[in-house]
């Protein structure tokens, strides 16, 4: 066999591979797209009445801002507790730092049903009822580790001279963080947030299993709405959250780009 | 010195890592306006010590007083120290204003006046039109002025200089060395230096404290290190010497015979050392540069004279630096050239004059 003829087999098996990812994901765009009810093809006419049925359906409404919120949220707590816990770990010294740091990680190296369960297990040994405060909790606990990992990576390479001259300037430990620490960790913690957000937005197993009666977020809706029917709503929901977990990150990227060269 | 109170002071300070000690126990006073340089090679403890003075490492041991009160409990922001750091350390996000400034917002002065001394500051070091820039922007020399401008500002009790120089290009360094010294003598500024550069220390220092292992080996004016250094250490850290053993077989006042094995007969001066009893073993330290070549015997009354053979010249521009074979011994000689050096394989006279032998006693 010729070198020529196997690239071109592995440049078609690629080919295929990303047909096999992305033809379905496509599918669904344009379909959200048909005017007609039945979603097939040929599509008859363009129209944009699903995406306007999806605004004037309450409980989709309802849902994406449930997951707006909890997004949003996940990603201030987990942003939060990320640059805390990098802090510890990249500039102190401390006993047991190993084993926090693996503890932090775990969520991700952990199936997420085998985590969905555990800490629902959890809630029912200590008798806790499921709530919206316990769902956020969960998706704290697997963005969590993404934060951590980006920030820490950030934060070795921001040299201790900084902080230092900063102290020795007259600035105390707090206004040392606020005015150098931060500002050389930003594009980090910025992409943690991203990060967050868009893990805890299109979340559904762990989701399903934490979510108190009653409350539902876009993904958990469209698996609600599956086990009814196939309505043309879902196609245009789908693209709409296709269109925020991949606008959102790589807006985000772009951003975190644009500051981290801005500190070079 | 004077009797001036010292504006630093270390007592008895020690640092210990584990079992490992960094900084012996160590007594060091630096005067009002001095320039006082920690010199040593890397390890000796030089860069903790100066990190102990600045508030970012804490001594295992011993009190550090800054302007006559101990600072040992005071963290570093409270110290009022202006530091320079090796890689300069500027906020690579705030512009060259900010940086600079960044020290007198803690200290509360008023927006004019921050303005004021900001603009004064960047005057001193000669970039008075950079404010609006960024560290990026600036070369490595640029940055280090806009670093010393951010020290200095703040109008520390003491300022602590990390070797300031030594990421900076060798052309570059001279220039900087002369320009920090001038604009620390123009402020009068305290000033504690640390560097492994023997030449920076000679060049700046009012007074250069020699350190190794932890320990201070001598401190005192750049000459008086130079010339008269006490331990086997300092002769060979700094410049070019000759260490030769040897025992005095007899002495007069301060000039003393001393025969050194396998070179013979070497007249010494004990240059107000204490002189030990004939048969002492001493080393002798000879700078290379107090050697003299010649081809005919000469050099004045009094001066041993050796024959020698040059082994090797390491040609240096305006001088050169020899080795040459005098009996058993290869000794180490740097000469001015004189029209044109030494060839290889020429027999010489090696000539040195009594006092220019410094005379190390083995340690009590």
């Amino acid at each position: 066999m010729n070198i020529f003829s196997s690239w071109s087999l592995i440049r078609a098996f690629t080919v295929l591979v990303y047909l096999f990812m992305f033809l379905p994901v496509a599918v669904v765009i344009l379909l959200a797209f048909n005017a007609n009810q039945f979603g097939s093809f040929p599509m008859e006419g363009v129209s944009f009445r699903w995406f306007i049925e999806l605004w004037h359906n309450d409980a989709i409404v309802r849902a994406f801002k449930t997951s707006m919120l909890l997004g949003a949220l996940t990603a201030v707590i987990s942003a939060t507790l990320g640059v805390l816990a990098s802090l510890a770990l990249v500039r102190y010294d401390f006993r047991a730092k190993s084993l926090i740091t693996t503890a932090l990680i775990a969520p991700i190296l952990v199936p997420e049903v085998v985590l969905a369960v555990a800490l629902l297990l959890f809630l029912r040994w200590l008798e806790m009822p499921k709530s919206f405060p316990l769902l956020l909790l969960g998706h704290v606990i697997f963005t969590l580790p993404f934060v951590v990992l980006i920030v820490q990576a950030r934060l070795v390479a921001v040299r201790r001279e900084f902080e230092e001259a900063a102290l020795s300037l007259g600035a105390n430990a707090f206004h040392t963080f606020r005015e150098v620490t931060l500002p050389l960790i930003m594009p980090a913690v910025f992409a943690g947030i991203i990060f967050a957000f868009t893990i805890s937005f299109d979340d559904v197993t762990g989701t399903l299993f934490w979510k108190p009666g009653g409350v539902e977020t876009v993904p958990t809706q469209i698996f609600a709405m599956l086990r009814n029917s196939i309505s043309p709503e879902i196609n245009a929901l789908g693209a709409v959250m296709v269109v925020i977990t991949v606008a959102v990150p790589l807006l985000g990227v772009a951003i975190a780009r644009r500051m981290a060269a801005a500190l070079r | 010195m004077s009797d001036r109170e010292p504006v630093v002071a270390l007592r008895q300070v020690i640092k210990r890592y584990g079992n490992f000690t960094a900084v012996e126990p160590m007594d060091l006073n630096v005067e009002p306006g001095a320039f006082v340089t920690l010199l040593g090679p890397s390890g000796c403890g030089k860069t903790t010590t100066l990190r102990m003075v600045a508030g970012l490492a804490a001594p295992s041991g011993g009190d550090i007083l800054i302007k006559g009160s101990r600072v040992n409990e005071v963290p570093i922001h409270k110290r009022n120290l202006g530091i320079v750091f090796q890689n300069y350390a500027l906020f690579p996000h705030k512009n060259i204003f900010d940086n600079v400034a960044f020290g007198l917002k803690y200290r509360k002065v008023p927006k004019a006046e921050i303005a004021e001394r900001v603009a004064r500051a960047l005057e001193l070091v000669q970039l008075p039109q950079m404010a609006d820039r960024f560290p990026n922007q600036l070369s490595g020399g640029q940055q280090q002025r806009i670093a010393l401008a951010r020290a200095i500002v703040v109008e520390p009790d003491v300022l602590l200089l990390d070797e300031p120089l030594s990421a900076l290009d060798a052309n570059l360094r001279e220039d900087m060395r002369v320009e920090l010294k001038k604009i620390q003598h123009q402020l009068g500024i305290t000033t504690i230096f640390v560097t492994h550069d023997q030449s920076e220390a000679l060049a700046m220092s009012d007074k250069i404290v020699v350190m190794n292992k932890g320990r201070i080996e001598q401190e005192g004016s750049p000459e008086e290190v130079y010339a008269r250094p006490r331990s086997e250490f300092v002769a060979r850290f700094l410049g070019n010497s000759n260490l030769l053993d040897g025992t005095i077989t007899a002495h007069n006042g301060s000039s003393l015979s001393v025969e050194v094995g396998g070179l013979g007969q070497v007249e010494a001066d004990a240059n107000g050392a204490a002189v030990p009893q004939d048969g002492q073993p001493v080393r002798l330290v000879v700078r290379a540069e107090k050697l003299h070549l010649s081809t005919e015997p000469s050099g004045e009354p009094g001066a041993t004279r050796m024959n020698g053979r040059v082994d090797t010249v390491d040609y240096q521009g305006q001088a050169a630096r020899y080795f040459v074979t005098v009996g058993a011994h290869s000794l180490q000689v740097i000469n001015p050239i004189d029209s044109r050096p030494f060839a290889e394989g020429a027999e010489v006279c090696v000539h040195v004059r009594p006092r220019d032998i410094v005379l190390l006693t083995p340690e009590a």
